[in-house]
């Protein structure tokens, strides 16, 4: 009763085995694996871990493939004669007929048994061949230029270029050094013309100001007459020029990238998380860059949030606890600090107490600050609410980062709701003291210098000095979101962890460091706590979502703890475009 | 491994007794004595000795005419005949600089200097000369031919701020090299 062999390997063909799972297989460099239909050879060289080299194809954008750096050979196996049955090697594969001529792999799309080369003899030709054409008119500008050391073309040339050039003639000139946005500057002699950043402008920024005049050699990029490239999301085309012909102004000649140390973490001027990285010398930022986060912010991120962080470096960062003695401030200890604070809160009832807290808190702060209410046993707390308008993309209305955390760790709807009572109270002389941590209450919480001033009691923990610092009793300097660590849950219910990329400057502390020791000083306990990694282990036995969770377990990519119903715009567009085919990544 | 003896070798016994060794030096010792004295030490002359043997009196006399070609002193900075600040602060120099004594702040050229083609240029360039080892690996590494190690040995000051030389005193040492490689000269 047994089944004939050919039987058996009929119904076991890979093919066969592969299409039932809308796969397809594919031999790279010569070792057989499976894809889903539709993805491109690029795509599936990069998931078998093949580098192909590229410049102008781009994972969440169209391939137009225009630099044809990802040239590669091909082979599909060769169509049987009429009436000649197709020849199964032991695998269960057709054997591959190699075509002549190379294929770009960024815009082909892989079909079944196919094969795909990426070494030899006529991949190496066309990259040659390919840098060495790239290479004609680009000038020996790399001292000088922003992007040596993260240049692809440097890269590339190195790799697969000839190492001289066999070019003669004067190269060709064009524009250099233009302004063609506030924040971006363009240097045409650089470019390679990969359209990467007009196709970005286009596809997802949807402002297509940028685009190319002139043909050949003569090739420009520029933006449109009577236009600038001055879109929220304009420094993103820097960040995908494979070259530095498109450099921010911001970080012109601030610092060579080789020196600068890379800090996973993530945005805390919005709703959305936006996972960045900040890139550091020392204790300096010098820029912050978007991190893939598919979840989150794809590979994007908006100008006004990458700009925000140079308060961090700056003079009016708070270094020292500051304890005001009849009008001027004079610095002082930790400990004094935090023992006064303790003392002169007990001359108050609970309920003349008021706290006020921030958005931009992490969890863990907020944790505390809640643990501090109970400690003092007052009910009245507010969160310092900050909206603006959002925009179709990533930037979130709600401009606080943490307000889906506030919810579920102070178990209010709306952690917002009590500032207008609180400050009303304020006014009124019901509330007679108040502890604000990392809000700046005259800025953005609309106190009045005269309102603080009646108050019996005002402490404020801030990263700078501000407004409401100059009426507080003491001051408490706090660290800024690079120096923090800590987990926050953005709009969309993800828990997402912040990474120290910087030192507190001075004697900065973290705000859940203040709490803690503010809560231990009111209570004259001593706290056990000592590392954020046991506060959040604390947290997490306490709150369904994050049951199981460690810091750790977070990761750079976050997890989805809470269902909100909050749809990323940026994402949905994205999503739509690669059902569409448009997109691979 | 094989264990090797190695043997003792046999003393005779003149050597035993080390005595005629001793008058041999002493003699050797009186001769040079002698010689010193009368001015005529070997490398007296090529040294331009003044005083007792080869002793050169220095800092009044100096060696530098005997300083060979490759001689690496103090790094600097130099202009070219142009009058053109050659470093545009690429910072590789900083960066291969084993002790790190380079430090360098980029700075942009403004749209109205002459040389505003070239856009980037050091605002402040110090090397700090306590730390440097003059191993001559900036003036290697320099893509635009901009620091050189200069023949200067008698790098001294008072106190740690004296030995960081800035921007101006790396070019006042540093001077005008000209005859050098000069990409930025085309015309554009």
């Amino acid at each position: 009763m047994s089944e004939t062999p050919s039987a058996t390997a009929e119904t076991k063909l890979p093919k066969d085995l592969a299409a039932e799972k809308g796969m397809v297989n594919v031999q790279i460099d010569g070792v057989w694996h499976q894809f889903p239909k539709g993805t491109r050879m690029i795509e599936a060289c990069r998931q078998a871990g093949v580098n192909v080299p590229h410049y102008c194809y781009h994972p969440k954008l169209s391939s137009p493939g225009n630099c044809r750096m990802c040239l590669i050979q091909m082979g599909m196996p060769p169509r049987p004669a009429p009436g000649e049955e197709p020849k199964y090697d032991e695998e269960g594969y057709l054997p591959i007929g190699w075509m002549p001529r190379p294929a770009i792999a960024c815009a082909n799309t892989i079909g079944e048994n196919m094969g795909i080369r990426t070494t030899g003899e006529l991949v190496e030709k066309c990259r040659e061949g390919v840098m060495e054409f790239l290479l004609i008119n680009h000038p020996l500008d790399c001292p000088i230029c922003d992007q040596a050391g993260e240049c692809r073309l440097q890269e590339f040339s190195v790799e697969h270029g000839r190492g001289s050039s066999r070019f003669v003639d004067m190269k060709v000139k064009k524009p250099k050094n233009v302004e063609i946005g506030p924040r971006v500057r363009l240097d045409d002699e650089r470019c390679i013309m990969c359209s990467r950043c007009i196709r970005f402008m286009d596809e997802v920024a949807s402002d297509p100001v940028l685009g190319f005049t002139q043909r050949g050699t003569h090739t420009t990029l520029t933006v449109h007459p009577g236009r600038l490239l001055d879109s929220n999301y304009s420094l993103n085309t820097v960040d995908i020029c494979p070259v530095g012909a498109l450099t921010s102004n911001d970080f012109r000649f601030e610092m060579r990238v080789w020196f600068l140390k890379e800090t996973p973490t993530i945005d805390v001027n919005c709703g959305t998380g936006t996972n960045i990285i900040v890139w550091t010398r020392g204790n300096t930022v010098y820029r912050i860059t978007p991190r893939q986060n598919d979840e989150v912010n794809s590979t994007w991120m908006p100008d006004s949030h990458r700009l925000n962080f140079h308060y961090i470096n700056s003079d009016a960062r708070l270094t020292e606890p500051l304890l005001k003695k009849h009008i001027s401030h004079s610095p002082t200890t930790w400990s004094t600090a935090i023992a006064e604070a303790a003392s002169r809160l007990k001359d108050f009832a609970a309920d003349e107490i008021a706290i006020i807290a921030s958005g931009r808190a992490t969890n863990e702060e907020l944790f505390l600050t809640r643990e501090l209410m109970q400690q003092i046993g007052t009910k009245r707390f507010a969160l310092v609410p900050r909206f603006a308008e959002a925009d179709e993309l990533l930037v979130a209305a709600d401009r606080n980062p943490n307000t889906t955390g506030a919810k579920l760790i102070l178990g209010e709807n709306d952690p917002y709701a009590s500032l207008d009572s609180i400050r009303a109270d304020v006014r009124s002389g019901k509330i007679k003291a108040l502890l604000v941590f990392a809000e700046d209450l005259i800025t953005d919480a609309d106190f009045t210098p005269e309102d603080l001033r009646g108050l019996g009691y005002l402490m404020q923990s801030h990263h700078s000095a501000n407004p409401t610092a100059e009426r507080a009793d003491l001051v408490l300097p706090s660290a800024a979101f690079t120096e923090k660590r800590g987990s926050m849950i953005n709009l969309s219910g993800r828990l997402q962890r912040l990474n120290r990329a910087t030192e507190p400057v001075g004697q900065v502390r973290d705000d859940w460091e203040i709490l803690r020791d503010l809560i231990s000083a009111i209570s004259s306990t001593k706290s056990e706590l000592y590392l954020i990694e046991e506060l959040f282990k604390k947290l997490a036995t306490e709150y369904p979502p994050l049951e199981n969770l460690t810091l750790s377990k977070i990761g750079h990519q976050g997890i989805s703890v809470i269902e909100t119903g909050y749809e990323i715009p940026l994402l949905t567009h994205e999503r739509a475009r690669k059902a569409a085919g448009t997109i691979n990544g | 491994m094989a264990v090797i003896k190695v043997q003792r070798p046999k003393l005779g016994i003149g050597e035993k007794v080390y005595f005629g060794a001793l008058i041999k030096g002493f003699f050797l010792t009186m001769g040079h004595a002698i010689k010193t004295l009368r001015g005529k030490s070997v490398g007296a002359d090529t040294l331009h000795s003044s005083g007792l043997g080869v002793t050169m009196q220095f800092p009044e006399q100096r060696w530098d005419k005997e300083m060979p070609e490759h001689y690496r002193g103090a790094p600097t900075l130099v202009t070219d005949e142009q009058g053109r600040d050659r470093c545009v602060s690429c910072q590789l120099c900083e960066f291969i600089c084993p002790p790190k004594a380079i430090k360098i702040e980029p700075g942009e050229i403004p749209a109205d200097d002459r040389w505003n083609k070239v856009e980037k240029r050091p605002k402040e360039f110090e090397i700090d000369m306590i730390r440097c080892i003059y191993c001559g690996m900036c003036e290697e590494v320099c893509p635009e031919q901009a620091i050189f190690l200069r023949k200067d040995y008698l790098i001294t000051g008072l106190k740690r701020a004296d030995m960081v030389h800035n921007k101006k005193k790396l070019y006042e040492i540093g001077g005008v090299r000209v005859g050098l490689v000069n990409k930025w000269n085309e015309l554009k």
